[in-house]
């Protein structure tokens, strides 16, 4: 079947300026979780709206160029990390999911306190990402 | 020095919350969805847009915290409200809402013969 043709000019220039604003976004709720609101899961949403974005304004075929992942695999990826960030903790004969944090002299950052509980929050944001971009997709191409 | 800020505070308050009631009034008083349109994504855009920099002057001014997510939600709210409207009347008119019974000209009501004849 062939696409109907359509003039998208507008939207597609909005949303190529739109979804950097919205990444940056969803980047700074992700780090600023542990201090202010926000978290894995927020912003991992506001990721995948930036996709459903893109995909709202070029089609599957394309977002699927310029963003090659396999979700399904992500997902998977996402469970791993936050599951191997809970046994982590028993290497150091500490009960299971037990988070530590310690303050690190960084080159450009100067002091800054990094928590384990950050990497268990990445494993939450790409589950996150995964499932939501799944469920859309899977929904985008049945017929 | 601090009176002048509050009242500039104040003043774009009530500018903002006006233009909102400005936007729901247009939405209930004009006549077709155009009309509509065109008085939802204008004012209601620069009432947002007011009351987001007086409470961003309202937290910098009065409690010295410079927060940089209301800047970006003004930019936000300035790039994509007209974009939003653009589409929603573009979908009205492609899917067939008529105009106004008042309105006196419409420009795109001809493309397509225009178009067929062109490509012929």
């Amino acid at each position: 079947m062939k696409k109907p043709k359509t003039n998208d000019v507008i939207l597609q220039t909005v949303t190529n300026v739109v979804t950097f604003i919205i990444v940056l976004f969803s980047l700074s709720l992700f780090f600023a979780g542990h201090y202010t609101p926000g978290g894995g899961f927020i912003g991992g949403l506001m990721t995948s709206a930036a996709i459903v974005l893109m995909l709202l304004a070029y089609d599957l075929d394309t977002v699927a160029n310029i963003l090659p992942i396999d979700y399904k695999i992500l997902t998977a990826v996402g469970l791993l990390i936050a599951v191997a960030t809970g046994a982590g903790a028993l290497l150091f004969d500490v009960p299971f999911l037990t988070h530590a944090y310690d303050y690190f002299y960084l080159p450009l950052l100067g002091k800054t306190s990094l928590h384990t509980a950050v990497l268990f929050d990445t494993g939450v944001y790409l589950v996150v990402i995964g499932v939501t971009m799944t469920i859309i997709q899977t929904i985008g191409v049945s017929e | 020095m601090t009176e002048i800020i509050r009242f500039l505070i104040g003043f774009l308050l009530i500018v903002g919350g006006f233009l909102s009631l400005v936007t729901a009034f247009g939405l209930l008083r004009l006549p077709d969805v155009y009309t509509r349109n065109h008085a939802a994504s204008k004012s209601a855009t620069l009432g947002v847009m007011s009351i987001l920099l007086a409470t961003f002057l309202y937290f910098y001014l009065e409690h010295g915290h410079f927060n940089s997510r209301l800047i970006l939600a003004i930019i936000f709210i300035f790039v994509t409200a007209p974009v939003a409207g653009h589409l929603i009347a573009r979908a009205a008119y492609h899917s067939g809402v008529k105009l106004w019974d008042k309105s006196v000209q419409d420009d795109l009501k001809n493309k397509k013969e225009y178009e067929q004849q062109n490509s012929n």
